[in-house]
Protein backbone atom coordinates (compact mmCIF):
# COMPACT_ATOMS: atom_id res chain seq x y z
CA UNK A 1 0.00 0.00 0.00
CA UNK A 2 1.38 3.22 -1.14
CA UNK A 3 -0.13 6.85 0.04
CA UNK A 4 0.36 10.00 1.46
CA UNK A 5 0.88 10.90 4.88
CA UNK A 6 -1.87 13.34 7.00
CA UNK A 7 -0.16 14.06 10.36
CA UNK A 8 -2.80 14.65 13.22
CA UNK A 9 -1.96 15.39 17.06
CA UNK A 10 -2.18 13.39 20.36
CA UNK A 11 -5.59 12.32 21.66
CA UNK A 12 -7.66 12.27 18.65
CA UNK A 13 -10.99 11.52 19.68
CA UNK A 14 -13.83 10.05 17.96
CA UNK A 15 -15.83 13.08 17.73
CA UNK A 16 -13.28 14.64 16.30
CA UNK A 17 -12.78 11.60 13.87
CA UNK A 18 -17.07 11.39 13.28
CA UNK A 19 -19.07 14.37 14.89
CA UNK A 20 -22.25 12.47 17.38
CA UNK A 21 -24.27 14.83 14.75
CA UNK A 22 -23.72 12.76 11.83
CA UNK A 23 -24.71 9.64 13.35
CA UNK A 24 -27.96 9.13 12.80
CA UNK A 25 -27.03 6.58 9.82
CA UNK A 26 -24.84 3.65 9.95
CA UNK A 27 -24.39 4.09 5.74
CA UNK A 28 -20.39 3.57 5.43
CA UNK A 29 -20.42 6.39 2.42
CA UNK A 30 -22.46 8.52 4.16
CA UNK A 31 -20.38 8.71 7.29
CA UNK A 32 -17.25 8.75 5.00
CA UNK A 33 -18.03 12.28 4.04
CA UNK A 34 -17.50 13.36 7.09
CA UNK A 35 -14.19 11.74 8.74
CA UNK A 36 -12.04 14.16 10.61
CA UNK A 37 -14.38 17.01 9.88
CA UNK A 38 -14.11 18.93 13.31
CA UNK A 39 -10.29 18.23 13.13
CA UNK A 40 -9.80 19.27 9.46
CA UNK A 41 -13.08 20.16 7.75
CA UNK A 42 -11.21 20.40 3.98
CA UNK A 43 -9.68 17.26 5.10
CA UNK A 44 -11.78 14.73 3.49
CA UNK A 45 -11.64 16.37 -0.31
CA UNK A 46 -7.56 16.90 0.15
CA UNK A 47 -6.95 13.25 0.65
CA UNK A 48 -6.91 10.41 -1.78
CA UNK A 49 -7.80 6.80 -1.29
CA UNK A 50 -4.66 4.74 -0.15
CA UNK A 51 -3.78 7.62 1.96
CA UNK A 52 -2.72 7.28 5.26
CA UNK A 53 -3.35 8.91 9.09
CA UNK A 54 -0.45 9.65 10.64
CA UNK A 55 -1.32 10.13 14.57
CA UNK A 56 0.42 10.87 18.13
CA UNK A 57 -0.67 9.08 21.80
CA UNK A 58 -4.60 7.76 22.42
CA UNK A 59 -5.37 7.82 18.55
CA UNK A 60 -9.70 7.59 18.82
CA UNK A 61 -10.38 8.11 22.16
CA UNK A 62 -13.72 8.74 23.47
CA UNK A 63 -16.74 7.18 22.11
CA UNK A 64 -16.82 3.38 20.96
CA UNK A 65 -18.65 4.35 17.78
CA UNK A 66 -17.49 2.03 15.51
CA UNK A 67 -18.70 4.82 12.83
CA UNK A 68 -14.97 6.16 13.30
CA UNK A 69 -13.06 3.32 12.14
CA UNK A 70 -15.95 3.02 9.60
CA UNK A 71 -16.25 6.57 8.21
CA UNK A 72 -12.09 6.17 8.01
CA UNK A 73 -11.93 2.52 5.88
CA UNK A 74 -14.87 3.96 3.67
CA UNK A 75 -12.78 7.34 3.15
CA UNK A 76 -10.45 5.46 1.82
CA UNK A 77 -7.56 5.36 4.18
CA UNK A 78 -5.21 2.38 3.95
CA UNK A 79 -3.83 2.88 7.80
CA UNK A 80 -3.88 4.53 10.35
CA UNK A 81 0.09 4.56 12.41
CA UNK A 82 0.01 5.85 15.71
CA UNK A 83 1.98 6.13 18.94
CA UNK A 84 -0.64 4.24 20.23
CA UNK A 85 -4.46 3.70 19.99
CA UNK A 86 -7.31 4.10 22.72
CA UNK A 87 -8.38 0.53 23.74
CA UNK A 88 -11.94 0.28 22.12
CA UNK A 89 -11.07 2.44 18.52
CA UNK A 90 -8.20 -0.66 18.59
CA UNK A 91 -10.53 -3.34 19.22
CA UNK A 92 -12.88 -1.93 16.84
CA UNK A 93 -10.48 -1.28 13.73
CA UNK A 94 -9.38 -4.71 14.03
CA UNK A 95 -12.73 -6.25 14.20
CA UNK A 96 -14.21 -4.28 10.98
CA UNK A 97 -10.16 -4.81 9.04
CA UNK A 98 -9.06 -0.96 8.90
CA UNK A 99 -5.80 -1.86 9.38
CA UNK A 100 -3.61 -0.15 12.25
CA UNK A 101 -0.24 -0.09 13.22
CA UNK A 102 1.57 1.09 16.43
CA UNK A 103 5.32 2.45 15.90
CA UNK A 104 6.29 5.74 17.98
CA UNK A 105 9.57 6.33 16.22
CA UNK A 106 7.28 6.12 12.93
CA UNK A 107 4.41 8.56 14.26
CA UNK A 108 7.15 10.88 15.42
CA UNK A 109 9.46 10.94 12.07
CA UNK A 110 6.97 10.47 9.61
CA UNK A 111 6.02 14.41 8.00
CA UNK A 112 2.92 15.67 6.62
CA UNK A 113 2.83 14.85 2.86
CA UNK A 114 5.68 12.05 2.80
CA UNK A 115 4.82 9.00 0.82
CA UNK A 116 4.35 6.30 2.94
CA UNK A 117 4.50 2.51 1.89
CA UNK A 118 3.21 0.39 4.12
CA UNK A 119 3.27 -3.92 4.30
CA UNK A 120 0.62 -4.96 6.69
CA UNK A 121 1.73 -8.53 7.13
CA UNK A 122 5.52 -7.97 7.72
CA UNK A 123 4.35 -4.98 9.71
CA UNK A 124 6.95 -2.91 7.76
CA UNK A 125 6.03 1.46 7.38
CA UNK A 126 8.61 2.73 4.82
CA UNK A 127 8.67 6.94 4.37
CA UNK A 128 9.65 6.78 0.90
CA UNK A 129 10.46 10.78 0.73
CA UNK A 130 13.16 10.22 3.37
CA UNK A 131 14.03 6.55 3.15
CA UNK A 132 13.49 5.69 6.48
CA UNK A 133 11.97 2.08 7.95
CA UNK A 134 10.08 1.42 10.79
CA UNK A 135 8.50 -2.07 12.19
CA UNK A 136 4.88 -1.69 13.86
CA UNK A 137 4.36 -3.60 17.19
CA UNK A 138 3.56 -7.02 15.94
CA UNK A 139 -0.17 -8.31 16.98
CA UNK A 140 -0.65 -11.18 18.78
CA UNK A 141 -1.36 -14.77 16.72
CA UNK A 142 -5.36 -14.64 17.96
CA UNK A 143 -6.03 -10.95 16.61
CA UNK A 144 -3.57 -11.42 13.66
CA UNK A 145 -6.28 -14.31 12.66
CA UNK A 146 -9.09 -12.04 12.81
CA UNK A 147 -7.07 -9.74 10.86
CA UNK A 148 -6.34 -12.38 8.11
CA UNK A 149 -9.82 -12.82 8.04
CA UNK A 150 -11.15 -9.09 7.19
CA UNK A 151 -12.42 -9.06 11.08
CA UNK A 152 -14.32 -10.11 13.65
CA UNK A 153 -17.81 -11.35 11.53
CA UNK A 154 -15.38 -13.11 8.72
CA UNK A 155 -13.44 -14.81 11.55
CA UNK A 156 -16.66 -15.93 13.33
CA UNK A 157 -18.44 -17.21 9.79
CA UNK A 158 -15.21 -19.40 9.75
CA UNK A 159 -15.14 -20.79 13.10
CA UNK A 160 -18.69 -21.35 13.47
CA UNK A 161 -18.62 -23.21 10.08
CA UNK A 162 -15.48 -25.54 11.32
CA UNK A 163 -17.18 -25.38 14.68
CA UNK B 1 -1.51 -16.06 43.04
CA UNK B 2 -3.73 -13.26 44.61
CA UNK B 3 -6.01 -11.21 42.33
CA UNK B 4 -8.17 -7.75 41.94
CA UNK B 5 -11.85 -8.34 41.44
CA UNK B 6 -11.77 -7.25 37.86
CA UNK B 7 -9.27 -10.78 37.55
CA UNK B 8 -11.46 -12.56 39.93
CA UNK B 9 -14.82 -11.56 37.66
CA UNK B 10 -13.12 -12.07 34.49
CA UNK B 11 -11.04 -15.47 35.22
CA UNK B 12 -14.76 -17.05 36.45
CA UNK B 13 -16.30 -15.70 33.00
CA UNK B 14 -13.20 -17.56 31.35
CA UNK B 15 -13.73 -21.01 33.27
CA UNK B 16 -10.03 -19.93 35.03
CA UNK B 17 -8.61 -20.35 38.50
CA UNK B 18 -6.40 -16.80 37.70
CA UNK B 19 -5.75 -14.45 34.91
CA UNK B 20 -2.78 -12.83 34.45
CA UNK B 21 -2.53 -8.90 32.96
CA UNK B 22 -1.92 -9.50 29.24
CA UNK B 23 -2.99 -12.86 28.84
CA UNK B 24 -5.60 -13.02 26.17
CA UNK B 25 -8.81 -15.09 27.56
CA UNK B 26 -12.53 -15.67 25.89
CA UNK B 27 -14.99 -14.88 27.91
CA UNK B 28 -19.05 -15.77 28.42
CA UNK B 29 -21.09 -12.85 28.91
CA UNK B 30 -23.85 -12.09 31.37
CA UNK B 31 -25.78 -8.99 29.61
CA UNK B 32 -25.24 -7.48 25.76
CA UNK B 33 -26.30 -3.57 25.67
CA UNK B 34 -26.57 -1.56 22.53
CA UNK B 35 -28.41 1.89 22.30
CA UNK B 36 -29.98 3.47 18.56
CA UNK B 37 -26.40 4.59 17.40
CA UNK B 38 -24.12 1.56 18.29
CA UNK B 39 -27.15 -1.09 17.62
CA UNK B 40 -28.32 -0.55 13.94
CA UNK B 41 -24.54 -1.61 12.84
CA UNK B 42 -24.23 -4.39 15.24
CA UNK B 43 -27.49 -5.56 13.67
CA UNK B 44 -26.62 -5.40 10.36
CA UNK B 45 -23.02 -6.90 11.78
CA UNK B 46 -25.70 -10.11 13.31
CA UNK B 47 -28.13 -10.67 10.19
CA UNK B 48 -23.70 -11.31 8.72
CA UNK B 49 -23.00 -14.02 10.41
CA UNK B 50 -26.15 -16.51 9.47
CA UNK B 51 -27.23 -17.85 12.78
CA UNK B 52 -30.81 -18.28 13.56
CA UNK B 53 -31.08 -16.69 17.23
CA UNK B 54 -29.22 -14.43 19.45
CA UNK B 55 -27.52 -16.63 22.49
CA UNK B 56 -30.01 -15.51 25.22
CA UNK B 57 -33.44 -13.71 24.92
CA UNK B 58 -33.12 -12.16 28.20
CA UNK B 59 -29.20 -10.98 27.95
CA UNK B 60 -29.76 -8.33 25.77
CA UNK B 61 -30.40 -5.10 26.31
CA UNK B 62 -31.76 -2.51 23.40
CA UNK B 63 -31.81 1.08 25.04
CA UNK B 64 -32.80 3.48 22.74
CA UNK B 65 -31.79 6.92 24.26
CA UNK B 66 -29.34 9.04 22.03
CA UNK B 67 -31.21 10.66 19.66
CA UNK B 68 -35.10 9.87 21.17
CA UNK B 69 -37.90 11.02 21.29
CA UNK B 70 -36.54 10.53 17.46
CA UNK B 71 -35.18 13.93 16.77
CA UNK B 72 -35.21 13.61 12.83
CA UNK B 73 -36.38 10.83 10.28
CA UNK B 74 -33.04 9.18 10.14
CA UNK B 75 -32.99 8.74 14.14
CA UNK B 76 -37.07 7.56 13.87
CA UNK B 77 -35.48 4.94 10.89
CA UNK B 78 -32.60 3.66 13.19
CA UNK B 79 -34.51 2.93 16.24
CA UNK B 80 -37.48 1.71 14.06
CA UNK B 81 -34.71 -0.93 12.99
CA UNK B 82 -33.91 -1.63 16.56
CA UNK B 83 -37.37 -2.16 17.17
CA UNK B 84 -37.82 -5.37 14.18
CA UNK B 85 -35.48 -7.06 15.53
CA UNK B 86 -35.91 -6.96 19.08
CA UNK B 87 -39.46 -8.24 17.53
CA UNK B 88 -37.77 -10.63 15.26
CA UNK B 89 -35.64 -12.63 18.05
CA UNK B 90 -37.86 -12.24 20.68
CA UNK B 91 -35.39 -9.90 22.66
CA UNK B 92 -37.41 -9.24 26.01
CA UNK B 93 -35.24 -6.43 27.05
CA UNK B 94 -36.15 -3.29 24.65
CA UNK B 95 -37.01 -0.28 26.08
CA UNK B 96 -38.79 2.05 24.40
CA UNK B 97 -39.88 5.91 25.20
CA UNK B 98 -42.67 5.42 28.17
CA UNK B 99 -40.02 3.18 29.71
CA UNK B 100 -37.04 4.22 29.02
CA UNK B 101 -34.15 5.99 30.27
CA UNK B 102 -30.95 6.82 29.62
CA UNK B 103 -28.77 3.72 29.62
CA UNK B 104 -26.58 3.34 32.10
CA UNK B 105 -28.89 5.39 34.62
CA UNK B 106 -31.86 2.34 33.75
CA UNK B 107 -29.50 -0.99 33.78
CA UNK B 108 -28.89 -0.50 37.56
CA UNK B 109 -32.38 1.13 38.47
CA UNK B 110 -34.26 -1.50 36.93
CA UNK B 111 -32.04 -4.15 38.60
CA UNK B 112 -30.50 -5.75 35.97
CA UNK B 113 -26.99 -5.74 37.24
CA UNK B 114 -25.33 -7.60 39.83
CA UNK B 115 -21.88 -7.62 41.61
CA UNK B 116 -19.73 -10.33 39.88
CA UNK B 117 -21.80 -9.87 36.40
CA UNK B 118 -19.28 -9.52 33.10
CA UNK B 119 -21.22 -7.02 30.89
CA UNK B 120 -20.24 -5.52 27.40
CA UNK B 121 -22.10 -2.76 25.94
CA UNK B 122 -21.78 -1.08 22.65
CA UNK B 123 -21.32 2.34 24.17
CA UNK B 124 -18.21 3.46 26.31
CA UNK B 125 -19.87 4.57 29.58
CA UNK B 126 -20.74 0.85 29.69
CA UNK B 127 -17.81 1.51 32.56
CA UNK B 128 -20.63 2.76 34.86
CA UNK B 129 -21.94 -0.13 36.45
CA UNK B 130 -18.17 -1.08 38.28
CA UNK B 131 -19.76 0.48 40.68
CA UNK B 132 -22.09 -2.81 41.91
CA UNK B 133 -19.07 -4.67 41.52
CA UNK B 134 -19.63 -6.12 38.19
CA UNK B 135 -16.50 -5.98 35.63
CA UNK B 136 -18.05 -3.81 32.80
CA UNK B 137 -16.97 -2.44 29.71
CA UNK B 138 -17.78 -0.60 26.15
CA UNK B 139 -17.00 -2.22 22.76
CA UNK B 140 -18.23 -1.36 19.14
CA UNK B 141 -21.01 -2.66 17.36
CA UNK B 142 -19.15 -5.76 15.61
CA UNK B 143 -18.31 -6.85 19.60
CA UNK B 144 -21.70 -6.32 19.94
CA UNK B 145 -23.30 -8.27 17.53
CA UNK B 146 -20.81 -11.07 18.31
CA UNK B 147 -21.79 -11.42 21.47
CA UNK B 148 -25.51 -11.54 20.41
CA UNK B 149 -24.86 -14.78 18.35
CA UNK B 150 -22.56 -16.64 20.70
CA UNK B 151 -22.95 -14.81 24.55
CA UNK B 152 -18.74 -14.77 24.17
CA UNK B 153 -16.23 -12.06 23.66
CA UNK B 154 -12.97 -12.19 23.53
CA UNK B 155 -10.51 -10.03 25.91
CA UNK B 156 -6.69 -9.16 26.64
CA UNK B 157 -6.86 -9.08 30.90
CA UNK B 158 -5.87 -5.39 32.01
CA UNK B 159 -2.94 -3.96 33.94
CA UNK B 160 -4.48 -3.37 37.68
CA UNK B 161 -4.12 0.43 38.81
CA UNK B 162 -5.47 1.54 42.52
CA UNK B 163 -6.65 4.95 43.56
CA UNK B 164 -6.78 5.09 47.55
CA UNK B 165 -8.98 8.19 48.76
CA UNK B 166 -8.27 9.55 51.87
CA UNK B 167 -9.12 12.39 54.02
CA UNK B 168 -12.75 13.97 54.01
CA UNK B 169 -14.57 15.31 51.37
CA UNK B 170 -14.62 18.79 51.50
CA UNK B 171 -18.00 21.04 51.21
CA UNK B 172 -19.52 20.77 47.59
CA UNK B 173 -17.42 18.60 46.28
CA UNK B 174 -18.79 15.52 45.65
CA UNK B 175 -18.03 11.98 43.08
CA UNK B 176 -17.92 13.98 40.72
CA UNK B 177 -15.11 16.00 41.14
CA UNK B 178 -13.08 12.94 42.89
CA UNK B 179 -13.19 11.53 39.44
CA UNK B 180 -12.39 14.69 37.55
CA UNK B 181 -9.67 15.16 39.58
CA UNK B 182 -8.42 11.56 39.48
CA UNK B 183 -8.23 12.59 35.33
CA UNK B 184 -6.64 15.71 35.63
CA UNK B 185 -3.77 13.84 37.62
CA UNK B 186 -3.03 10.87 35.34
CA UNK B 187 -4.46 12.27 31.97
CA UNK B 188 -6.88 10.70 29.86
CA UNK B 189 -4.43 7.96 28.46
CA UNK B 190 -2.91 7.55 32.64
CA UNK B 191 -5.43 4.52 32.54
CA UNK B 192 -5.68 3.13 29.25
CA UNK B 193 -6.11 -0.61 28.77
CA UNK B 194 -6.10 -0.67 32.01
CA UNK B 195 -8.43 -0.87 35.02
CA UNK B 196 -9.17 1.41 37.85
CA UNK B 197 -10.43 0.39 41.55
CA UNK B 198 -11.38 3.19 43.55
CA UNK B 199 -11.32 2.33 47.40
CA UNK B 200 -10.40 4.44 50.44
CA UNK B 201 -12.30 5.61 53.35
CA UNK B 202 -13.89 8.67 51.29
CA UNK B 203 -15.52 5.87 49.02
CA UNK B 204 -16.55 3.68 52.05
CA UNK B 205 -18.73 6.74 52.70
CA UNK B 206 -20.00 7.33 49.21
CA UNK B 207 -23.27 6.74 48.22
CA UNK B 208 -23.87 4.04 45.17
CA UNK B 209 -24.84 6.74 42.85
CA UNK B 210 -21.69 8.83 43.45
CA UNK B 211 -19.94 5.35 42.76
CA UNK B 212 -21.83 5.33 39.70
CA UNK B 213 -21.30 8.43 38.84
CA UNK B 214 -17.02 7.77 39.35
CA UNK B 215 -16.94 4.39 37.60
CA UNK B 216 -19.11 6.35 34.77
CA UNK B 217 -15.70 8.08 33.73
CA UNK B 218 -13.45 5.71 33.57
CA UNK B 219 -13.08 5.60 30.15
CA UNK B 220 -12.34 9.60 30.04
CA UNK B 221 -9.04 8.11 32.01
CA UNK B 222 -8.63 5.70 29.05
CA UNK B 223 -9.36 2.76 31.59
CA UNK B 224 -11.21 -0.74 30.68
CA UNK B 225 -13.32 -0.33 33.49
CA UNK B 226 -13.63 0.93 36.78
CA UNK B 227 -14.71 -1.20 39.72
CA UNK B 228 -15.50 -0.82 43.23
CA UNK B 229 -15.99 -3.55 45.98
CA UNK B 230 -19.24 -4.36 47.35
CA UNK B 231 -20.35 -2.88 51.18
CA UNK B 232 -23.41 -2.64 52.84
CA UNK B 233 -24.28 0.59 50.81
CA UNK B 234 -23.79 -1.62 47.59
CA UNK B 235 -25.89 -4.14 49.14
CA UNK B 236 -28.91 -1.95 50.40
CA UNK B 237 -29.09 -0.48 46.99
CA UNK B 238 -29.12 -4.25 45.36
CA UNK B 239 -32.02 -4.62 47.80
CA UNK B 240 -34.12 -2.07 46.86
CA UNK B 241 -33.64 -2.98 43.05
CA UNK B 242 -34.67 -6.66 43.91
CA UNK B 243 -31.58 -7.97 43.12
CA UNK B 244 -30.87 -11.29 44.99
CA UNK B 245 -27.88 -13.42 45.45
CA UNK B 246 -25.31 -12.21 44.14
CA UNK B 247 -21.19 -12.71 44.89
CA UNK B 248 -19.14 -10.76 47.57
CA UNK B 249 -16.10 -9.58 45.84
CA UNK B 250 -13.18 -8.52 46.88
CA UNK B 251 -9.63 -7.81 45.80
CA UNK B 252 -7.44 -9.89 47.77
CA UNK B 253 -5.38 -7.54 49.99
CA UNK B 254 -1.94 -8.74 48.71
CA UNK B 255 -3.03 -7.97 44.88
CA UNK B 256 -0.77 -6.93 42.32
CA UNK B 257 -1.25 -3.37 40.93
CA UNK B 258 0.80 -1.67 38.42
CA UNK B 259 0.60 1.41 40.10
CA UNK B 260 -1.35 2.67 43.70
CA UNK B 261 -2.16 6.45 43.72
CA UNK B 262 -3.44 8.13 47.40
CA UNK B 263 -4.49 11.26 47.59
CA UNK B 264 -6.00 13.06 50.51
CA UNK B 265 -8.88 15.25 49.04
CA UNK B 266 -9.84 17.14 52.41
CA UNK B 267 -8.46 20.48 50.51
CA UNK B 268 -9.58 20.04 47.08
CA UNK B 269 -12.39 22.25 45.59
CA UNK B 270 -15.07 21.31 42.97
CA UNK B 271 -13.01 20.82 40.00
CA UNK B 272 -13.95 22.47 36.14
CA UNK B 273 -12.58 20.55 33.25
CA UNK B 274 -11.59 23.21 30.93
CA UNK B 275 -11.82 22.57 26.62
CA UNK B 276 -11.27 20.42 24.95
CA UNK B 277 -9.93 17.32 27.22
CA UNK B 278 -11.43 15.77 30.74
CA UNK B 279 -8.01 15.94 31.57
CA UNK B 280 -8.16 19.99 31.79
CA UNK B 281 -9.21 20.36 35.11
CA UNK B 282 -8.95 23.77 37.12
CA UNK B 283 -10.04 24.53 40.50
CA UNK B 284 -13.67 26.07 40.76
CA UNK B 285 -11.73 28.89 42.20
CA UNK B 286 -10.09 29.57 39.54
CA UNK B 287 -13.05 29.84 36.79
CA UNK B 288 -14.67 32.91 37.71
CA UNK B 289 -13.71 34.39 34.16
CA UNK B 290 -15.29 32.33 32.07
CA UNK B 291 -18.64 33.43 31.06
CA UNK B 292 -21.39 30.60 30.01
CA UNK B 293 -24.25 30.66 27.72
CA UNK B 294 -25.76 27.35 28.52
CA UNK B 295 -25.90 24.77 31.71
CA UNK B 296 -26.59 20.99 31.33
CA UNK B 297 -27.75 19.13 34.47
CA UNK B 298 -28.08 15.48 33.67
CA UNK B 299 -26.45 12.47 31.70
CA UNK B 300 -25.26 9.04 32.69
CA UNK B 301 -22.99 10.76 34.63
CA UNK B 302 -25.18 13.16 36.92
CA UNK B 303 -28.53 12.47 36.20
CA UNK B 304 -29.54 10.54 39.33
CA UNK B 305 -32.10 11.56 41.37
CA UNK B 306 -29.39 12.53 43.95
CA UNK B 307 -28.04 15.05 41.46
CA UNK B 308 -31.34 16.51 40.68
CA UNK B 309 -31.82 17.13 44.58
CA UNK B 310 -27.85 19.10 44.86
CA UNK B 311 -29.93 21.12 41.84
CA UNK B 312 -33.00 21.81 43.24
CA UNK B 313 -31.20 22.79 47.04
CA UNK B 314 -29.22 25.55 44.79
CA UNK B 315 -31.60 26.81 42.20
CA UNK B 316 -34.83 26.99 45.23
CA UNK B 317 -36.13 30.64 45.14
CA UNK B 318 -33.50 31.71 42.74
CA UNK B 319 -33.38 32.84 39.37
CA UNK B 320 -31.27 31.10 36.26
CA UNK B 321 -29.36 34.15 34.75
CA UNK B 322 -31.16 35.64 32.16
CA UNK B 323 -28.03 35.15 29.60
CA UNK B 324 -27.92 31.52 30.40
CA UNK B 325 -30.21 28.57 29.24
CA UNK B 326 -30.62 25.82 32.24
CA UNK B 327 -31.76 22.77 30.73
CA UNK B 328 -32.17 19.96 32.98
CA UNK B 329 -32.41 16.18 32.05
CA UNK B 330 -33.98 13.47 34.81
CA UNK B 331 -31.86 9.80 33.68
CA UNK B 332 -35.03 7.94 33.64
CA UNK B 333 -38.73 7.82 33.74
CA UNK B 334 -38.64 6.88 37.29
CA UNK B 335 -36.07 9.49 37.78
CA UNK B 336 -38.31 11.93 36.08
CA UNK B 337 -41.92 11.24 38.47
CA UNK B 338 -39.62 11.29 41.74
CA UNK B 339 -38.49 14.68 40.47
CA UNK B 340 -42.45 15.54 40.13
CA UNK B 341 -43.12 13.58 43.43
CA UNK B 342 -40.76 15.72 45.48
CA UNK B 343 -41.34 19.30 44.16
CA UNK B 344 -38.42 19.27 42.40
CA UNK B 345 -39.42 19.92 38.88
CA UNK B 346 -41.49 23.16 40.16
CA UNK B 347 -38.27 24.33 41.93
CA UNK B 348 -36.62 24.07 38.17
CA UNK B 349 -39.45 25.67 36.22
CA UNK B 350 -39.71 28.24 38.66
CA UNK B 351 -36.77 28.80 38.48
CA UNK B 352 -36.27 29.58 34.84
CA UNK B 353 -35.29 25.68 33.49
CA UNK B 354 -35.99 23.62 30.94
CA UNK B 355 -36.91 20.01 32.14
CA UNK B 356 -36.19 17.59 29.71
CA UNK B 357 -37.70 14.14 29.46
CA UNK B 358 -35.09 11.72 29.73
CA UNK B 359 -32.58 11.62 26.85
CA UNK B 360 -28.70 11.38 25.86
CA UNK B 361 -29.69 14.51 24.53
CA UNK B 362 -26.92 17.50 24.46
CA UNK B 363 -24.45 15.50 26.24
CA UNK B 364 -23.09 14.27 22.56
CA UNK B 365 -24.47 17.31 20.70
CA UNK B 366 -27.63 14.88 19.71
CA UNK B 367 -30.70 17.40 20.54
CA UNK B 368 -32.38 19.22 23.62
CA UNK B 369 -29.97 22.00 23.72
CA UNK B 370 -27.02 22.46 21.06
CA UNK B 371 -24.48 25.51 20.92
CA UNK B 372 -24.05 27.97 18.59
CA UNK B 373 -20.83 28.86 17.04
CA UNK B 374 -18.82 31.06 20.46
CA UNK B 375 -21.14 29.44 22.91
CA UNK B 376 -20.18 28.15 26.19
CA UNK B 377 -22.14 25.46 28.55
CA UNK B 378 -21.27 24.26 31.71
CA UNK B 379 -22.33 20.49 32.35
CA UNK B 380 -22.48 18.03 34.82
CA UNK B 381 -21.92 15.65 31.32
CA UNK B 382 -18.71 13.91 30.63
CA UNK B 383 -16.79 14.59 27.77
CA UNK B 384 -15.95 18.51 26.52
CA UNK B 385 -13.92 17.74 23.08
CA UNK B 386 -14.21 20.03 20.28
CA UNK B 387 -17.78 19.91 18.62
CA UNK B 388 -18.72 17.34 21.48
CA UNK B 389 -22.30 19.81 22.29
CA UNK B 390 -22.66 21.25 18.98
CA UNK B 391 -20.55 23.86 16.94
CA UNK B 392 -17.13 22.92 16.69
CA UNK B 393 -16.22 26.70 17.65
CA UNK B 394 -18.10 26.07 20.71
CA UNK B 395 -16.90 25.05 24.34
CA UNK B 396 -17.80 22.73 27.23
CA UNK B 397 -16.85 22.77 30.72
CA UNK B 398 -17.31 20.09 32.58
CA UNK B 399 -18.39 19.99 36.53
CA UNK B 400 -19.96 18.69 39.07
CA UNK B 401 -23.81 19.60 40.12
CA UNK B 402 -23.83 22.18 42.45
CA UNK B 403 -21.40 24.59 40.04
CA UNK B 404 -23.70 23.38 37.41
CA UNK B 405 -26.54 24.78 38.87
CA UNK B 406 -24.79 27.91 40.63
CA UNK B 407 -23.58 28.72 37.09
CA UNK B 408 -26.63 29.18 35.79
CA UNK B 409 -27.65 31.65 38.67
CA UNK B 410 -24.82 33.60 38.14
CA UNK B 411 -23.79 33.71 34.65
CA UNK B 412 -20.03 32.59 34.79
CA UNK B 413 -18.55 29.73 36.58
CA UNK B 414 -19.13 30.11 40.15
CA UNK B 415 -19.14 27.52 43.17
CA UNK B 416 -22.20 27.38 45.17
CA UNK B 417 -20.05 28.44 48.20
CA UNK B 418 -19.50 32.23 46.39
CA UNK B 419 -22.94 32.61 44.80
Amino acid sequence: MKGKAWKFGNNIDTDLIIPARYLNTSDPDELAKYAMLDADPEWVDKMKKGDFIVAGENFGCGSSREHAPIALKAAGVSAVIAKSFARIFYRNAINIGLPIMESPEAAEEIKEGDEVEVDITSGTIKDLTTGQTYKAQPFPKFMQKIIDQGGLINYLKATLKTA
Amino acid sequence: MPQTISQKILAKHAGKKEVQPGELINCKVDLVLGNDITAPTAIKEFERIGVKKVFDKKKIYLVPDHFTPAKDIKSAEQVKMMRHFAHKYGIVNFFEIGCMGVEHALLPEMGAIKPGDLVIGADSHTCTYGALGAFSTGVGSTDMAAGMATGEVWFKVPEQLKFIFKGKLPKWVEAKDLILYTIGQIGVDGARYMSMEFTGPVIDKLTVEGRLTMANMAIEAGGKNGIFGVDEKTQKYLHNVRVTRYPLLYSDPDAEYKQVYTWDISKIEPQVSFPHLPSNTKPVSKCSHVKIDQSVIGSCTNGRIEDMRIAAKILKGKKVHPGVRLIILPATQKIELAMIKEGLTEIFIKAGAAVSTPTCGPCLGGHMGILAEGERSIATTNRNFVGRMGHPKSEVYLSNVAVAAASAIAGHIVSPEDL
